[in-house]
């Protein structure tokens, strides 16, 4: 772990990856201001400012899973189906009764936990690359959905569809919940035994596991804590569109979004290094550039390329950094790299 | 091995490797138990399973076009393997599929003359394509899942602009004939559909290139990407080649669906992901380092044979994606453990050698001598 900690001396000096999610958050943020008043709008509007974290909040939610899954080492393909399962579930279960919505919830993140379950158990027990695994969960669950439901499902009473609806000032409760849920999920990372094991399994998974660890775990608890919070997005969907729709997660495409969005936030694609705070940063710039470019009357189709493009580049801009600092994942250092090290 | 037999003197006293003690037989019993090999019995297994199911499939004429209509997702996965087998991915190729259909159905149009031009464009734009996502992976140092994702969103942005999310355009005929013709009149298959043909001469380059340098520094590159770079090898120009290839790949199979489907930006839809779960069936490691290109056109192949036995099995077409999760998983699962009893010794026998060789620190993971691409 010396290779870990000794660039933190330097750190102090050096931006960390976080900063420039967040520098780039903020030169998104001016560019958007610039463009959106060249249109003859204000960046800062009620409504605009609203309609942006209201963005950030489904995205959020699923990106904050993401990133757990990502940071011990995984990837999870199945979420947009399970925001889906758990939107037409709930919907279902709900049926526009208001005394209902609490088995619903509860219904929903039992269900969601159990996926996340099998998941974290065919990842870190069957040895399953985490890609594999939740492809494969992903068509199961698209499969069942395709079979037993066509078009929407279900209703959600009107108390229900409030937590959509409801804002304290521009800011949506949605959005609060969303950072309530980061919170937390920062606090696991931080300063539970779990989250720090995390890290380490995400980080190496053999080292963990010869240093103690039961690897098994943290990657369990990171794949239930995803899908739960998926099932969170899902419900938050039903109350916005009243309705259940078995299409409503593959259509927002937040399988590969959710990646991008956690990539964005400068955690690392291999594991063990990044952080919440970063992929909320990650999550914003995505939401400023929807909003912005839908503000401007971008071809939607062009925005699709922009967001790719973008995507790319600033992932460039510090992946770079990262991969400089930190040893590729198994590198052990040996004595032919010490040899080398002394030839240069 | 020369080096490796030089930095370890108690590897070079090993027994050689059983594949290489046995005759023919012998070593086709050995490929079958690996991952690799096992796929071809799974193929052969479906295969007769449908044929049970419906008996009308074993009918020559019938199997061969099942062949033909198959060879584009197998040609897909077989461009999928170099980019998997060098630890990468390619998430672009669906893009590059749609790209390229609506490419020649809106530049060929209704004249004959154009279908070389275009084809020629076609193939240039996918090359291009790839060569940006090896620079993107290798240069910018951006993981490749999130380079190709990017080209996929742009792609289909670019697709979506152009066409506007509608059927445009048909090529000529002479054009779909490519994907859809066939030569007549073959005695005992009936016909050979074109997509056959160009399949087998795809398998039989990807194996020739396999076997090239090219293709060993590819899986050591995907094996040990350390390694590979401190032994001296370009991965920039090595990956680059291996995206290349693949959007090639997802050209040509984009030629072949025009014939099939015609034209509309929809064709081509999932096929990054079904390309990948074939190569993974293959017993491809994802990751890279292990696999064989020929197992990752058969995990195509098994692929299709599943479904086309679902429907035989008269099972409601919704549940393909279910059973399709099921055996990927499944399928991994054991395909990781196969991989791994190949790679070491039994625990037993290698708790005696670790009194001999600790010394070297290695213990923990040896790597295996030899070769693990069986292709040899």
């Amino acid at each position: 772990m010396t290779a870990i900690d000794a660039p933190r001396t330097r750190q102090s000096r050096r931006l960390t990856s976080t900063g420039i999610v967040y520098l780039v958050l903020l030169f998104t943020i001016i560019l958007g201001t610039i463009l959106t008043a060249a249109h003859g709008r204000s960046f800062f509007s009620t409504g605009n400012i609203s309609a942006i974290l209201t963005f950030t909040s489904v995205l959020g939610f699923i990106a904050i899973g993401q990133t757990l899954v990502i940071l011990v080492g995984s990837l999870d393909l199945s979420v947009p189906f399970v925001v889906s399962l758990s939107s037409v579930v709930a919907g279902g279960v709900m049926a526009g009764q208001s005394g209902q919505v609490a088995p619903a919830v509860l219904a929903v993140i039992a269900l969601s936990a159990g996926i996340g379950l099998v998941n974290g158990l065919v990842v870190s027990r069957l040895r399953v690359h985490g890609f594999v695994a939740t492809l494969g969960m992903a068509l199961i669950i698209s499969g069942y959905l395709a079979t037993n439901y066509q078009g929407s499902h279900g209703s959600a009473p009107r108390s229900f569809r409030l937590v959509g609806a409801t804002q304290i000032g521009p800011i949506p409760v949605s959005t609060l919940i969303m950072l309530g849920c980061a919170f937390l999920a920062i606090v696991v990372l931080r300063r539970t035994r779990t989250g720090h094991h995390i890290y380490a399994v995400g980080g190496n998974n053999e080292v963990a596991r010869l240093s103690g660890v039961h690897t098994a775990v943290p990657v369990c608890v990171a794949h239930v804590l995803c899908s739960v919070l998926c099932g969170l997005a899902g419900l938050l969907l039903l109350a916005r569109l009243s309705v259940g729709s078995p299409t409503i997660g593959s259509q927002g495409g937040y399988d590969l979004m959710s990646i991008a969005a956690v990539v964005l936030g400068g955690t690392l694609l291999a594991g063990g290094k990044g952080n919440i705070t970063g992929t909320l940063g990650g999550v914003a710039i995505f939401a400023v550039m929807d909003q912005v470019m839908s503000v401007i009357e971008v071809e939607s189709f062009l925005q699709d390329v922009v967001r790719g493009l973008v995507i790319v580049l600033a992932v460039a801009v510090y992946a770079r950094r990262d991969i400089e600092r930190r040893p590729a994942p198994f590198e052990r250092p040996t004595g032919l790299d010490a040899a080398l090290q002394e030839a240069r | 091995m020369t080096s490796l037999s030089t930095l370890d003197p108690e590897r070079s006293a090993r027994p050689p490797l059983r594949a290489h003690q046995s005759g023919l037989m012998g070593r086709a019993a050995a490929a079958a138990s690996t991952p690799g090999g096992a796929i071809f019995l799974l193929v052969g297994v479906l295969l007769v399973a449908t044929i049970v199911a419906n008996p009308n499939f074993g009918d020559p004429g019938v199997l061969i076009r099942f062949l033909g209509r198959t060879a584009p997702i197998a040609i897909a996965a077989i461009g999928q393997y170099f980019v998997i087998v060098a630890g990468e991915f390619d998430l672009s190729m669906a893009a590059v599929v749609s790209m390229q259909v609506v490419l020649a159905g809106n530049l060929i149009g209704d004249d004959p003359g154009r279908v070389i031009p275009v084809m020629c464009l076609m193939l240039v734009l996918g090359a291009l394509i790839g060569v940006l996502n090896g620079l993107g992976t290798t240069v910018l140092l951006v993981p490749s899942f999130i380079v190709t994702l990017g080209m996929m969103l742009a792609l289909n942005g670019i697709v979506d602009y152009v066409t506007g999310g509608a059927a445009a355009g048909n090529p000529v005929d002479e054009f779909r004939e490519i994907g859809r013709g066939t030569i007549e009149d073959v005695p005992v298959v009936d016909v050979i559909p074109y997509p056959l043909i160009i399949l087998t001469v795809i398998a039989v380059a990807a194996v020739w290139l396999m076997r090239r340098p090219f293709g060993r520094s590819l899986i050591a590159a995907g094996d040990n990407p350390a390694a590979a770079r401190v032994a001296g090898g370009s991965l920039v120009w090595l990956k680059m080649r291996a995206f290349v290839l693949s959007s090639l790949s997802a050209t040509v199979a984009g030629i072949l669906l025009v014939g099939y489907a015609g034209v509309h930006p929809s064709v081509g839809q999932g096929y990054e992901f079904a390309a990948i779960t074939a190569v993974v069936l293959g017993g491809v490691l994802l990751g890279g380092g292990r696999g064989w290109v020929l197992s990752a056109a058969a995990g195509a192949f098994a692929l299709e044979l599943l479904f086309t036995l679902l429907t035989a099995l008269g099972i409601e077409s919704t549940w393909r994606d279910t059973v399709q999760g099921v055996i990927i998983i499944v399928a991994v699962a054991l395909a990781g453990r196969a991989w791994q009893a190949g790679r070491r010794p039994s625990r037993s026998a290698r708790r005696a050698e670790a009194s001999t060789d600790s010394s070297t620190g290695s213990s923990i993971q040896p790597p295996s001598p030899g070769t693990t691409t069986g292709d040899s």
